[in-house]
């Protein structure tokens, strides 16, 4: 059997999705259910406190009004999270909080009625009375022995700890002939997808089925919440996600609205629906990436990392959210600090702490731009102390060429990358060995730019190890997949994930076209469905590719298999003798040629002439894939940015990145996902910030107040491509959805302090914003008397 | 109470007699009333143009206006009445060939957008046509792809030789 490869590696433009270019898409508010009432939440505005009294009288006399529910009507648990670790604090997260609020935005009430309006007048007229008790928003306030619990059972506000390696490494890195001392911190961000969180769920009284089409990036898992949580049988529910407008990790797993809008169908009989708003949106949908670090790496004269001892502590919010727990972030930066580097010698403690802000659930990236920005700081760091070059000092210790094997200093296996040709290739690109020259004179004409550099590693598609390893309750490390061929010989692959804009119809199109050798447009895909896909974990951690890619690879190949046995036996050939090409069987010498129509069509109606042991029933081929352990890819960042001293805004002039995600399977995807990932690192770097007050009030609840970078802060990036196939997938694909937002930050803070390292300048925070580049520029004048140069208008 | 109103809408060629709430802004009315979904909501906070319609050939962001404000008065199109009338067919190609969406929730509002600029401008110049697009917020692509499409349409329309990147 052989097939003609033709789809794989091309930019197939997107057509399965060209309805969203005629305002088509259908997302869940584009849903038009007859009868669908509108639900509304009513959420804590204070972060701590105790309820006392929860009023709805008025608000149930609005007109319009069906019902109004508070947490005593919903008899149905919480969300509790379950993480196999004897000092785990599991937290339980009301539906709707009865007793108690832990963060501001905590849903106490619903109000459900005929129009969005009605619901949203009734709203404001619940009285909710919460005395307010004492809240802690940052760490070092949430650990001081004595802080205000945000739950009872953690005195001092720490849910996990987390610990790899001797804590008396720090010590002994101090001993290196180079040791360098690092305080990293990061800002808490959000994922703004343009379409926020949104549900609707319709219960069928003749059937007793729920249906939920939600806005996710895991149907199946949300749908054996839902089953679990309102106490009906898994596949009593079923869950339909169509298009998604944008997830970046804030649509996984189950959410406790969609719980209570299921909830809600059931008890009213009537279809309910809830389109989250920006407001709620910014303010109390889950965050992530609020972390700080503190490190000692110690090198020795020649330049080579001896060890990393790291403390990591992240403001995880005050729940564990579904499924991953508080444990997430912790853990990866944990388990991945090490990153692309070489080094012996590693200990961190990470820490997961409770504060009274909304929980922190997987944002893209998750740790790894943190990381990033660390290791990224300590080999600059490193190298100006050993008067190295940033190059050189990366040469010395990323790794090698070659190393299919490399294990991680935190125990990872990694399959082989491309480190040092992506750094070398870069560094070429950019003419990194002539930019002091070149900064040299912008610099004499009074312009302050830098050129960053960053090197990174993604790990991706996480198989069943790591989530075991994890100690997590549900182990999210397979997918699986169906490729059927229909009467008219037509295929359809059916996918446990579903995108929210990564182009999967197109992608996995194109996986199962090359095993026929069909063009990839005549292969549909489907998605989302419950109750079509099958049980998969969906999108998320940079899998799709990799691991529903696989499974769909597989289920083409046993197709594949079964309709080769067909066609030697209509041929009357033996099965070896048969060629797959272009979507047709032949064998050599013979003059008859069998298409896929035809052989659908046979399979489905002429059941007589099928050879034996082979029916109908094999036209669909179910497979399922989980990886040996994770893909790694790599990338190496640059950028040149001028920093304007008089604003202290940065202007990023050139963005060159080259990577290696392994086999590529389409090349405008991938581009996108690694543009797409930039931006959000640029927002990460540069502009956004969830800002609470020490009372825990959200002080950026706006598009005005968070800044999501817009054209004019993005820049075009040049992408170059390095393919090391990995040999932990089928198709040799890595995942690369969040390697961009993973090396832009570290890249831009990178630029930064070499735009005005000269001034004795140096930022390890993310982000940088205008006014702190100003005040640095003060200060090193101040305290150098002179700025060197005029200021740039 | 709120106020309701009958107003009369002239949206995309056609009349939408239309029964709303003088609240009611045009993006809901358009959704929910006129049954034009294509229109989408983003922030209803005026800052991220999802919502981009035109009314009387200029861009506007429909959640920051009443639809009572729009009775009996000013023309309305959308995104349906664009790709209906066929004058954006060349910018949807080019949207599609230059990878200019990928979840396709802020796309209508671009799509708007960036036919009322070239309408006004015949712009094949990026960094005029990025400013331009900076009134839109996407979250996916990094902009780059849209910036490349509009400059392709935009230079399908100019004369060959028109092009400039910077």
């Amino acid at each position: 059997m052989t097939t003609e490869h033709g789809a794989v590696g091309r930019a197939i433009p997107r057509t399965a999705d060209g309805h969203l270019l005629r305002g088509q898409g259908r997302f869940v508010d584009d849903l038009a259910v007859a009868g669908t009432l509108h639900a509304v939440f009513v959420r804590s505005p204070i972060a701590a406190g105790d309820i006392t009294e929860v009023t709805t009288d008025e608000a149930r006399a609005v007109p319009g009004v069906v019902e109004v529910l508070i947490g005593a009507d919903i008899d149905l648990p919480g969300i509790a999270v379950d993480i196999d670790r004897a000092e785990y604090v599991r937290t339980e997260m009301p539906l709707l909080a009865v007793d108690r609020v832990r963060h501001q935005g905590e849903p106490v009430a619903v109000v459900i009625a005929t129009s969005r309006a009605q619901a949203e007048d009734a709203a404001e007229l619940v009285d909710v009375v919460i005395e307010p008790t004492d809240t802690v928003v940052d760490i070092d306030a949430a650990v001081r022995p004595g802080a205000p619990r945000v739950h009872d059972d953690a005195p001092d506000n720490t849910l996990l700890t987390i610990t790899i390696g001797d804590p008396d490494l720090r010590d002994e890195l101090r001993q290196e002939p180079v040791h360098i001392e690092l305080g990293i911190s990061s800002a808490r961000v959000t994922a703004a997808p343009m379409e926020g969180r949104a549900c609707l769920a319709q219960h069928d009284e003749v059937t007793g089925r729920l249906t939920l089409t939600t806005s996710t990036q895991q149907p199946h898992l949300v749908r054996s919440a839902i089953a679990h949580h309102l106490g009906i049988a898994d596949s009593d529910v079923r869950v339909v996600t169509d298009d998604v407008g944008g997830a970046f990790g804030q649509k996984l797993g189950v959410s406790r609205e969609e719980i209570i809008v299921s909830y809600a169908a059931r008890r009213l009989n009537a279809p309910v629906r809830w389109i989250e708003d920006r407001f709620e949106n910014l303010t109390a949908a889950v965050q992530g990436h609020e972390q700080r670090y503190n490190a000692t790496a110690g090198f020795d004269s020649d330049g080579r990392l001896v060890g990393i001892a790291a403390d990591i502590d992240c403001n995880t919010g005050a729940y564990s959210a579904h499924p991953w727990s508080c444990a997430l972030e912790p853990g990866m930066a944990a388990a991945e600090l090490p990153g692309p580097y070489v080094f012996d010698r590693y200990h961190a403690r990470a820490r997961a702490i409770a504060t009274h802000k909304p929980s922190t659930a997987p944002y893209r990236g998750v740790s790894r731009p943190q990381i990033t920005l660390l290791t990224e700081r300590i080999m600059d760091e490193a190298a100006a102390q050993l008067g190295l070059s940033r190059a050189e000092i990366r040469r010395r210790n990323l790794i090698p060429t070659g190393s299919a094997d490399h294990v991680s200093a935190a125990g990872l296996s990694y399959d082989e990358g491309s480190h040092l040709r992506a750094l070398e290739r870069c560094l070429e690109l950019v003419e990194f060995d002539t930019w002091p020259e070149r900064q040299a004179v912008l610099r004499n004409d009074g312009r302050l730019v830098g050129l960053g550099l960053a090197t990174l590693s993604e790990h991706t598609s996480y198989g069943t190890e790591t989530f075991v390893k994890r100690r997590m309750a549900v182990i999210p490390g397979f997918d699986a997949a169906e490729v059927d061929l229909d009467a008219t010989g037509r295929i359809t692959v059916a996918t446990g994930t579903v995108a929210q804009g990564q182009g999967h119809k197109t992608t996995m199109a194109q996986l199962v076209a090359d095993v026929f050798g069909v063009d990839a447009t005549s292969v549909r895909v489907v998605a989302g469905d419950t109750d079509v896909a099958p049980y998969g974990w969906g999108a998320f951690a940079s899998r799709s590719a990799a691991i529903a890619g696989s499974a769909a690879i597989r289920a083409g190949r046993s197709l594949a298999e079964v309709l080769v046995k067909v066609a030697a036996h209509l041929l009357e050939v033996a099965e070896e003798q048969v060629q797959l090409r272009d979507g047709v069987m032949s064998a050599d010498g013979v003059e008859r040629e069998i298409d896929l129509a035809e052989l659908g069509w046979t399979m489905h109606n002429r059941v007589d002439l099928l050879p034996k042991g082979v029916d109908a029933l094999a036209l669909r081929q179910r497979a399922t894939f989980e990886p040996e352990a994770g893909a790694f890819s790599n990338a190496t960042h640059a950028v040149e940015l001028e920093v304007h001293p008089t604003t202290g805004a940065v202007s990023l002039l050139r963005y060159v990145v080259v990577e290696d995600c392994g086999r590529v399977i389409n090349p405008a995807i991938v581009d996108g996902q690694i543009r797409g990932g930039i931006a959000n690192g640029i927002g990460i770097a540069l502009y956004e910030q969830v800002r609470h007050d020490a009372d825990g009030q959200c002080l950026s609840a706006t598009l005005a107040d968070y800044l999501l970078p817009t054209a004019t802060e993005c820049c075009d990036v040049e992408i170059h491509h390095l393919e090391t196939p990995s040999p932990r997938s089928e198709s040799g694909a890595k995942g690369v959805g969040e390697s961009g937002t993973i090396g832009a930050p570290a890249a831009i803070v990178s630029g930064i302090n070499d735009a005005l390292g000269h001034l004795g300048i140096a930022f390890n925070t993310v982000p940088v914003t205008p006014a702190m580049i100003t005040d640095a520029l003060d200060d090193a004048h101040d305290t150098h008397d002179s700025r060197g140069e005029p200021d740039a208008v | 109470m709120t106020h309701r109103r009958r107003i009369v809408l002239d949206i995309n060629g056609e009349r939408h007699e239309l029964d709303v709430e003088d609240r009611t802004t045009l993006a809901d009315a358009l959704r929910d009333h006129a049954g034009l979904r294509g229109t989408r909501v983003g922030c209803e906070q005026g800052a991220c143009g999802t919502c981009t319609v035109l009314v009387d050939g200029a861009a506007v962001r429909s959640c920051l206006l009443f639809a009572v404000q729009l009775d009996g008065g000013q023309v309305i199109e959308t995104i349906e009445g664009l790709v209906a009338s066929g004058r954006i067919d060349r910018l949807r190609a080019a949207f599609q060939a230059n990878s200019a969406f990928q979840c396709g929730f802020c796309t209508s509002g671009f799509l708007v957008l960036a036919h009322a600029h070239l309408e006004e401008h015949e712009d094949t110049d990026r960094a005029s046509i990025r400013h331009a697009l900076s009134a839109n917020l996407c979250r996916c692509t990094g902009y780059e792809g849209l910036v490349d499409a509009v400059a392709e349409a935009g230079r399908a329309d100019a004369e060959p030789g028109a092009v400039t990147r910077s």
